[in-house]
């Protein structure tokens, strides 16, 4: 981070996060992400971060893997191919059934995956550097926007003042 | 916080949230133990002979096997199937116990979708084996050739090449989402270097953000979601390869849940030999407690009375549907030539499980290590029951034969076997065996006393 543009509260306690970020928010401070270990359950809604549309991904997906499988199969034992096997007719949709269904669960898997990576912008990358290398371990980082002149660490510091945080700046 | 009096403490001991960390990651940062290496070597050494046999057939020849014209499958499809089976435990810990929030599941998850990616590379030698010819596996798939030919979709052994192929992709993607955020922990914790880079790597970037978490429970329970149907279909598919041919004993209805109750039963029984001497190699009592063996245990039960069940129907049916060739190819199972590998099947899975009932032997670790290896023992020797027995008294008496396996059968399930363990060892020095993260998120509600710095809460 070359430029400075926010602030982070360092805790260690998830119950303290939520209440630092209610706190915060109540003061009109903007928060722009909270850095945890682990999810913290609450925060999605105080940070009114809006359900992920992953499964919509997954659900398109997955309806294309189907189509596209019975169709192919379809195609294969009445247009391509067309053969008699077990003097069943050539189109035996029930025996297309399961392939169809895992075709379905392959695509929706793959794509829900990939939407997955996408949207959070994870990649392989040899030259990552954490924030701070105790996020992972047992630290909650809360980053607030500090683009205005109103918020500094002083100013975090008092409002923050009845909860335990180890770090502000 | 809240703390149940009903349950037990899934994780004991005073912890934090460092301590868990360094708790799990330690056989990853120190220097692996004489047990280990002493695993690995044994391990090892099964796998060599298993390739040398694989080696063997494939120059050889599929007469190298003692499989004749009347038992044309035999020791190889058994321990495929059987090794299919285990595989399912690991997603019905990882999936099914996700959708019904079993807090219990969070400790025991990662090791075991490890063991189902495991056991499905184990079974997926066999098919490839069976051919003959492995160069040619290609063949299996459905690709435009210069033949205009295309694979039979009205078989099960075709559904059973997209169900187990899509069943390895998912697992696989399950497994490595969930790993993320704890590689990334280990990441945090090891100096710059090689290592550094490479887990700097396998972390995808990893930094914990809201928002990510959000994403990523989202994409967890979804994957649990399809995962569900999945592992249910794949051992259904897998008993329709039996249960679609018009053979005494392998035409019935009930294979696709009977199978599927096997499946579970004999991969928790796997999960349990496993995780038995894990825990107490990697000194993880704290995470994988009694209660996680209890309830594993208590699936035992259940899932093994399903068994019994199951047999007992086709014994019912057998009778009941006045054909004499099913009551005819059952007899044949309980007292014919083979009659000492049904009742092993019957004293390993049935009778041996209904002694979990007893909570003394339940909460007993020797007792529950000896009767998991005990159900997987029994589990070979049901598939293995219900394939050559069906088999090798035919239609036509003239050909009635025996079936005996040669070495090299017994080489090839010694292969996987050590193919399975070396492939355990080496995942639990290279990925944190338990799941970090999960664990962290029920210490409040499921630890038994944390060094809790908000009491204030609430």
């Amino acid at each position: 981070m070359n430029k400075q543009k926010f602030i982070s509260v360092v805790l260690d306690d998830e119950a303290l996060v939520l209440r630092a970020v209610i706190k915060l928010q109540e003061n009109n401070e903007l928060i722009l992400d909270v850095l945890s270990p682990f999810p913290v359950h609450g925060l999605d809604e105080a940070l009114k971060i809006k359900r992920s549309r992953i499964p919509v991904a997954g659900f398109i997906s997955g309806a294309l893997g189907a189509v596209l499988f019975f169709v192919f199969q379809a195609w294969v034992f009445t247009v391509s191919y067309p053969l008699i096997i077990g003097g069943k007719p050539f189109f035996a949709a029930p025996a297309f059934i399961p392939i169809t269904f895992e075709a379905t669960v392959l695509f929706a898997g793959i794509a829900m995956v990939i939407a997955f990576f996408v949207r959070s912008k994870l990649k392989p990358d040899i030259n990552f550097e954490s924030v701070n290398e105790r996020i992972t371990d047992d630290l909650f980082v809360i980053l607030v926007d500090a683009e205005n002149e109103r918020t500094n660490s002083e100013r975090l510091g008092s409002l923050l003042s009845d909860i335990k945080t180890i770090n502000i700046g | 916080m809240f703390q149940s009096p009903l349950r037990a403490p899934l994780i004991k001991g005073k912890k934090d949230y460092s301590t868990i960390t360094r708790d799990i990651l330690d056989p990853m940062v120190n220097k692996a133990g004489k047990l280990w290496y002493m695993g690995i070597t044994l391990s090892g050494i099964g796998l060599i002979f298993g390739l040398l046999m694989m080696g063997w057939t494939v120059w050889q020849g599929i007469g190298t096997w003692g499989e004749n014209r009347t038992v044309g499958w035999a020791f190889e499809i058994t321990t495929f199937v059987w090794w299919i089976g285990i595989g399912h435990a690991g997603t019905f810990i990882s999936a099914i116990l996700l959708l019904f929030r079993q807090k219990w599941r969070n400790s025991i998850n990662r090791s075991s979708e490890a063991m189902t990616l495991f056991a499905v590379i184990c079974a997926a030698i066999f098919p490839l084996i069976h051919l003959g010819r492995p160069l040619l596996t290609f063949f299996i798939f459905p690709y435009p050739n210069t033949r205009g030919l295309w694979v039979n979709f009205n078989s099960p052994l075709v559904w059973d090449v997209f169900a187990i192929s899509t069943y390895f992709t998912i697992s696989l993607l399950f497994w490595y989402v969930g790993l993320i955020p704890d590689i990334g922990t280990f990441r945090d914790k090891i100096g710059k270097g090689i290592k550094k880079s490479i887990y700097n790597f396998l972390s995808f970037g990893w930094k914990g953000s809201a928002r990510d978490w959000h994403r990523y429970e989202i994409t967890s329970i979804m994957l649990a979601a399809i995962a569900t149907p999945l592992v249910l279909s794949v051992h259904s598919i897998v008993s329709m390869d039996f249960a679609s041919s018009i053979l005494p004993g392998w035409h019935t209805t009930i294979f696709p849940p009977y199978f599927v109750a096997g499946a579970i039963f004999s991969g928790f029984a796997m999960v349990l030999t496993l995780l038995i001497i894990t825990r107490k190699v990697l000194h993880l009592e704290d995470y994988i407690t009694m209660e996680h063996v209890e309830n594993m245990n208590k699936i035992l039960i259940a899932t093994g009375s399903i068994v019994g069940l199951a047999y007992f129907t086709e014994i019912f049916m057998a009778w009941y549907s006045g054909i004499e060739y099913e009551h005819y190819a059952l007899m044949n199972r309980v007292k014919g030539p083979y009659w000492w590998a049904y009742w092993i099947m019957i004293l390993c899975n049935v009778v041996s499980s209904q002694l979990l009932w007893i909570k003394k032997l339940r909460t007993s670790l020797v007792f529950t290590f000896i009767l998991s290896i005990v159900i997987n023992i029994g589990m070979w020797f049901e598939r293995f029951v219900i394939i050559v027995t069906s088999l090798h008294r035919d239609f036509l008496t003239s050909s009635w034969t025996m079936y005996k396996p040669t070495i090299v059968e017994y080489g090839l399930l010694i292969g996987t076997l050590g193919l399975f363990f070396t492939a355990f060892l080496l995942f639990i020095r290279v990925f944190p065996v338990i799941s970090i993260s999960e664990v962290k998120s029920i210490l409040k509600l499921s630890g038994e006393g944390r060094s809790d710095k908000d009491n204030s809460h609430e």
